[in-house]
C-alpha cells in the first residue's frame, strides 16, 4: 500500500458569494505524478491554489504527511514541502535569474550547501538559464521564464511539486521539453500534482488523473484508462 | 549673482534633498508593496520631531531636571551635556529613540488601520490613512501643543551648537548641514545594501513585485509589510528630528508641506523605486532651493511641482520607474 502524501477531502472554495469547488477530493500518493485535467473554469487552480493556502477552503480538510494544512497560510504550506509553481510563471520580473532561484531556496537558509546542490541541478536540466543567470527574468521569452518557475520550485526542495498549466503558450518544443523534466523530476523522487489543459500531454505521463467539471470531480482513474476513455477523448482531446 | 551663491544654494539643496529623500523612501516602501499612498506619514515625520524634542529634554534641558521629583535625571543629564563623547551619546540617543518609537508606530498603524482593509477596494485605505492623519495631528494639538515649540532647551540653548564646519569657494557650510547629508546619505547606502544583498530585503523587493509569488516562496508577507512599515517611519523620524534641529521649531502640523513635498519626490524618481526616491530627493531639494535663490522664494513650490510635471510628461513612470514587463 503506498503512503498517500496529500490529502484532499470535500473542499468547497468560494470566490465571494460563488462556490468554485463543490466538494473536491483527491489524494496524491508518494511518488505519483497526478494530474487534474478539465476545461476552463471547472476548479483545477482553484483546487490548487486552496492546497497551497492561497484561497482557504470554506468547509473541508487537506492533509499533507499526516497533518492538517488547510487554513494555514501560504507560507506555513510552503514551509512543509508543498511548493506550487503557480499559472501565468509569476516570476519575479526585475530580479535576475540567478535571484530568482534563490528566492526559491528562501527557506533553506540554513543550508548553503543544498542550495548550492539543487542550483547546480537545475542549471543541469536548463542549461539555458546558466547561459541567462545574471539576466533579468522579465526579458526572458515566455519557455525560459516556465523553466525557471519550474526552477525555482525545484529550489525549494519540494516533497510535492504542483504544477499549474506549465505548457501554458509554449511552443510544442518546449511543451515537450517541459513534460520530460517532470518526468526526470519524478523518477527523482519528487511526487508531482499537475495541472493541465493540454490534456493529451499531462496523461501520458500522469499514473493517474482527475477529470474536473464545474467545481466538481466528473471522472478519475489512471492515466491510461482516461485516455482510452470515450467521454475525456470527445471532450478534451478534441477527437470524434 | 555670484559664483558662491550658487554653491551655497547648491548645499542649502542638498541638505533640504536629504531631508526630501529621507522621507521619501517611506512613501516608496509601502506604496511599493502594497500600491497604497500613506497619507499618515508626514505625520509620522512630524512626530519624529516631537519624541525627539522629548528626549533632548529630558536629557539635555536643565529645566526638565529641575521640576519637583525629576531630579534624579541630574546626573544623567550632566553626561549627556558634557561636551564630547555625551554629545555624540545624545545625537545617538536622540535619533535612535525617535526612529523606533516612530518605527513602531508605523507598524501599529498598518496592523490597525490598514491590514483590516487590506482586500478592500483600493479607495478605502487611503480614506483611512487620511483619517489617522488627522488623528495624530489632533493628538499632537490637543495633549501637547497648539503653538510652534522652539527646538531648544527652556533657557533658549540649542541642543547642537551652529558652528562652521568648513567653507568652500567663500561659502561657509554649517555643522548641520554636514551632519544632515552625511547621516542621510550613510542610512540611505545601509537601506540600499540591505534591499539588495540581504535575504530580507530580497524577500522585501519580491514581496513587491508579486506578493502572492513572494508567499509560494515562504515569505510571511504580513511580516514583510511590517518591516516595510517599521522602516519608512524610523527614516522619516529622522528626518523630522533632522527638520526641528535645522529650522529650529516643530508644530503639529509641520508635516503636511514636505510630506507632500516628498511624496512628489518620490513619484519624480519612479514611485515603489527606492533609488529613485533618493535621486527624486535629491533633485527636488537642489532645484527648489535654486529656485528659490535665481528666481523667487516665493515660486520655490511652483518651480518644484513644474518639475514635477514635466518629469511625468515625459517619463509617466518617473526618472528610475521601470516599465515591467507584465505578466503574461
Amino acid at each position: 500500500m503506498p503512503q498517500t502524501v496529500l490529502s484532499v477531502d470535500a473542499i468547497h472554495t468560494y470566490y465571494g458569494q460563488i462556490e468554485a469547488l463543490k466538494g473536491i477530493s483527491v489524494h496524491v500518493d508518494q511518488g505519483e505524478i497526478v494530474t487534474l485535467i478539465g476545461a476552463n473554469g471547472a476548479g483545477k487552480s482553484t483546487t490548487l491554489k486552496t492546497i497551497s493556502g492561497l484561497l482557504a477552503p470554506k468547509t473541508g480538510t487537506i492533509t499533507f504527511l499526516g497533518e492538517v494544512i488547510s487554513g494555514m497560510p501560504v507560507h506555513k504550506v510552503t514551509e512543509r514541502g508543498v511548493v506550487h509553481v503557480p499559472e501565468g510563471r509569476r516570476i519575479f520580473p526585475t530580479m535576475t535569474v540567478e535571484e530568482n532561484l534563490e528566492m526559491g531556496a528562501y527557506l533553506r537558509n540554513k543550508d548553503p550547501k543544498g542550495v548550492k546542490e539543487s542550483m547546480e541541478r537545475v542549471f543541469d536540466l536548463f542549461p539555458r538559464l546558466e547561459e541567462r543567470r545574471s539576466q533579468k527574468g522579465g526579458t526572458l521569452s515566455g519557455g525560459e521564464q516556465q523553466m525557471l518557475a519550474t526552477g525555482r520550485g525545484m529550489m525549494a526542495d519540494p516533497k510535492l511539486l504542483m504544477l499549474d498549466e506549465p505548457s501554458m503558450g509554449l511552443a510544442p518544443v518546449v511543451v515537450e521539453m517541459i513534460f520530460e523534466t517532470i518526468q526526470k523530476l519524478n523518477k527523482e523522487g519528487i511526487t508531482i500534482l499537475l495541472v493541465e489543459q493540454n490534456a493529451a500531454m499531462a496523461l501520458q505521463v500522469a499514473d493517474r488523473g482527475y477529470v474536473l467539471e464545474t467545481g466538481g470531480i466528473a471522472l478519475e482513474g489512471t492515466g491510461r484508462e482516461l485516455l482510452v476513455n470515450e467521454q475525456v477523448r470527445k471532450t478534451y482531446l478534441g477527437e470524434v | 549673482m555670484t559664483f558662491s551663491y550658487v554653491v551655497e544654494q547648491t548645499i542649502n539643496g542638498v541638505t533640504l534633498g536629504g531631508l526630501y529623500a529621507l522621507v521619501a523612501l517611506g512613501y516608496t516602501l509601502v506604496y511599493g508593496i502594497l500600491l497604497m499612498i500613506n497619507f499618515a506619514h508626514s505625520e509620522l515625520f512630524m512626530m519624529g520631531g516631537y519624541v525627539g524634542l522629548g528626549v533632548l529634554k529630558v536629557l539635555a534641558d536643565p529645566a526638565v531636571a529641575d521640576k519637583a521629583g525629576m531630579g534624579f535625571l541630574k546626573p544623567i543629564q550632566a553626561f549627556f551635556m558634557s561636551g564630547g563623547v555625551g554629545f555624540v551619546a545624545l545625537m545617538v540617543a536622540t535619533f535612535l529613540v525617535s526612529a523606533v518609537v516612530v518605527g513602531f508606530l508605523g507598524v501599529i498603524i498598518e496592523r490597525f488601520a490598514y491590514r483590516p482593509l487590506r482586500h478592500a477596494p483600493r479607495l478605502a485605505p487611503l480614506i483611512s490613512a487620511i483619517g489617522v492623519s488627522i488623528f495624530l495631528q489632533n493628538a499632537v494639538l490637543l495633549w501637547i501643543s497648539s503653538k510652534q515649540l522652539p527646538y531648544s532647551r527652556a533657557d533658549g540653548v540649542q541642543f547642537v551648537t551652529a558652528t562652521t564646519a568648513f567653507s568652500v569657494a567663500g561659502v561657509d557650510v554649517s555643522t548641520m548641514q554636514v551632519f544632515i547629508i552625511v547621516t542621510s546619505l550613510v542610512l540611505l547606502a545601509l537601506l540600499d545594501t540591505f534591499v539588495s544583498k540581504t535575504r530580507t530585503g530580497r524577500a522585501m523587493r519580491a514581496t513587491s513585485q508579486d506578493a502572492e509569488a513572494a508567499g509560494l516562496m515562504g515569505v510571511d508577507i504580513n511580516r514583510v509589510i511590517a518591516l516595510a512599515f517599521f522602516i519608512g517611519p524610523a527614516l522619516g523620524a529622522v528626518a523630522g528630528v533632522f527638520n526641528g534641529m535645522y529650522y529650529g521649531s516643530v508644530k503639529f502640523n509641520m508635516g503636511f508641506i514636505p510630506g507632500i513635498k516628498s511624496f512628489t519626490a518620490a513619484v519624480i524618481g519612479g514611485i515603489g523605486n527606492l533609488r529613485g526616491a533618493m535621486l527624486g530627493g535629491f533633485m527636488l531639494g537642489i532645484i527648489e532651493s535654486l529656485a528659490a535663490g535665481f528666481i523667487s522664494n516665493a515660486y520655490r513650490d511652483v518651480i518644484a511641482f513644474i518639475v514635477l510635471i514635466l518629469v511625468l510628461v515625459f517619463r509617466p513612470g518617473g526618472l528610475l520607474g521601470e516599465a515591467v514587463a507584465e505578466k503574461v
